[in-house]
Order: structure tokens, then C-alpha cells, then sequence
């Protein structure tokens, strides 16, 4: 068994986690946990209607990450790049595209590939692709990430 | 009320997830990205065991009248797949990896992100503002 990495066990529990979040959101509010809609709406103003259940869950999921820093031994890091224009491009594109797609990881991927949900699909298959084309150009052929 | 609470405790296992998974480290992610380089797995353990409930949840979901505090469950997907979801995706996986983060994680870890987090999470914000007219931009392009 010494194959098997920590790391994978814990992505696996964190990942059932995320799993059963969404289950709740969708079965008691009826809502697909997507977190780019969620942001989205109160960005763009077109889901201020409900503002206070997006609220609530933007706050829940600031809070409760950050209440359970302590029980890590070592420092939580996101370990970001330190070049701020890398971040900044980033930044722009995650927001552009999650907006255009209409969904990012948690909608499109979590949400809509457990319904089997074409346009979920498609878009994770699109941006795994892209994700990892960046990743050779940027990485090993520019070297700059 | 108890939409209000419900949301929050989404919101909070949505982030607990985050963060037990190792999704809010951008070099576990990039390291799921970088087929070519130190491949990392991780992602792939997080997103199956994320599937697994809503696969139950979906299945829930149909035989049900409505969601338990009252309303309506989401309308089917439109089958039609349209430029802009496959732009987008292709514009959000380049970002997603430049840096690593996609907005779960970007928000979960604004309490620890630091500068570099905030600074993603504004940009984020201006690219979700400047979305809208894009969008209808490819719309009219596709139509032409």
C-alpha cells in the first residue's frame, strides 16, 4: 500500500466534503453550488434578489477555512506565485471565462458532470486542456511559472 | 431564515473541503496541470470524491417535489453548448492555470492568501465585470 500518497486520501475526504456541500445546497436550497455564479451574481448585480443566501455562503466559506488554520501543524501556504503580473492576467481570465462559461470547477465540473450534463462536460474537458497547455507553454517552454 | 443557514453551512463544508483536499495550495494544482513535469494526481481523488454525493444527491433530486426549503430544483442543462461556454472554459482553464487558483479556492483562502491572493481575487472580480460585453460580443460574432 505504500503506493498510495496522504495527500490522495485527503483529497479524497476534502473532495466528499465538497461533494456533500453541494448535495446540501442543491436537496435544501435548491441551488447548484457553483462558486464563480455565486460571486458572479453579486458582481454583475443580476442575483442581488438573493444576495443574502450568497452572502451567507460567501462568509461560510471564508470563515470556516480560516477557524481551521490552527489545526495544522505548519503554516498554511497558498504558496502563489510572487510575480503580480501573472496574477493579475490570471485573475482577469478565471473571471472572463467562469462568467462566459458560466461555470468553473464546482458548477461545471462537481454539478454538472454528476447529472451528466453535456455542457459540463465539455467545459471541464476545455479548460483541463487549456489548463494544461498553459502549463507546458508557460512552465517548460517560456519558464515562467 | 433557514435558507440563510443552510447557505452558510454549504458555504463553510464547501470551504473545509477546499482546504482538506490541498485544493487551496496552487502548486498541488498546477502540479495536477503539469502532465510533463512532477504529475500530481491529487485533483483527480478530490474531484471523484466530490462527484460521488451529487451523483446521489441528482438521483435525490428527482424524486423529489422540490428542494426542502421550498421553491424549485434547477432546470435541465440546455443541451446546446454555444462559443461562448467553450471560449470560456478555454479563457478560465488558462488562468486557472497561470496561477493555480479557480474561485472556490481564490475566496476560501482569503483569510491566509495574502497579497498575491487579494490581487487575484480583485482581478477576478474586474474580469467578471467585463464579461458581460464579450459575451454578447461572441454572440453576434456566431451569428454572423
Amino acid at each position: 500500500m505504500d503506493f498510495i500518497q496522504p495527500d490522495w486520501i485527503w483529497g479524497l475526504v476534502g473532495g466528499l466534503m465538497i461533494g456533500t456541500a453541494a448535495a446540501i445546497f442543491l436537496l435544501f436550497n435548491g441551488r447548484i453550488m457553483g462558486a464563480s455564479g455565486i460571486v458572479g451574481g453579486l458582481v454583475d448585480r443580476s442575483g442581488l434578489g438573493n444576495w443574502a443566501e450568497r452572502g451567507a455562503f460567501l462568509a461560510g466559506l471564508v470563515v470556516v477555512p480560516a477557524l481551521m488554520l490552527p489545526l495544522y501543524a505548519t503554516e498554511v501556504s497558498t504558496n502563489i506565485t510572487s510575480n503580480l503580473g501573472i496574477v493579475i492576467a490570471g485573475g482577469l481570465l478565471v473571471g472572463i471565462g467562469t462568467r462566459l462559461a458560466n461555470g468553473c470547477t464546482s458548477g461545471h465540473g462537481v454539478c454538472g458532470i454528476s447529472r451528466f450534463s453535456l455542457r459540463g462536460i465539455v467545459a471541464t474537458v476545455f479548460y483541463l486542456l487549456a489548463g494544461g497547455l498553459v502549463m507546458v507553454l508557460f512552465r517548460h517552454v517560456l519558464g515562467v511559472i | 431564515m433557514q435558507r440563510v443557514m443552510f447557505s452558510a453551512l454549504a458555504g463553510g463544508l464547501f470551504g473545509a473541503g477546499l482546504l482538506v483536499s490541498g485544493m487551496t495550495d496552487t502548486t498541488k494544482v498546477q502540479g495536477w496541470l503539469d502532465v510533463f513535469g512532477a504529475w500530481d494526481p491529487t485533483l483527480a481523488f478530490v474531484l471523484g470524491g466530490a462527484i460521488l454525493p451529487m451523483l446521489v444527491a441528482w438521483q435525490i433530486a428527482a424524486r423529489r417535489a422540490g428542494p426542502a426549503l421550498g421553491g424549485s430544483f434547477p432546470n435541465k442543462p440546455d443541451a446546446r453548448l454555444g462559443h461562448n461556454l467553450v471560449l470560456g472554459s478555454v479563457l478560465f482553464g488558462a488562468g486557472w492555470g497561470l496561477v493555480g487558483l479557480c474561485p472556490g479556492p481564490a475566496i476560501a483562502s482569503l483569510s491566509w492568501g495574502g497579497t498575491g491572493g487579494i490581487v487575484f481575487l480583485i482581478s477576478m472580480v474586474a474580469g467578471m465585470l467585463a464579461a458581460p460585453p464579450i459575451r454578447t460580443r461572441v454572440d453576434r460574432l456566431a451569428a454572423a
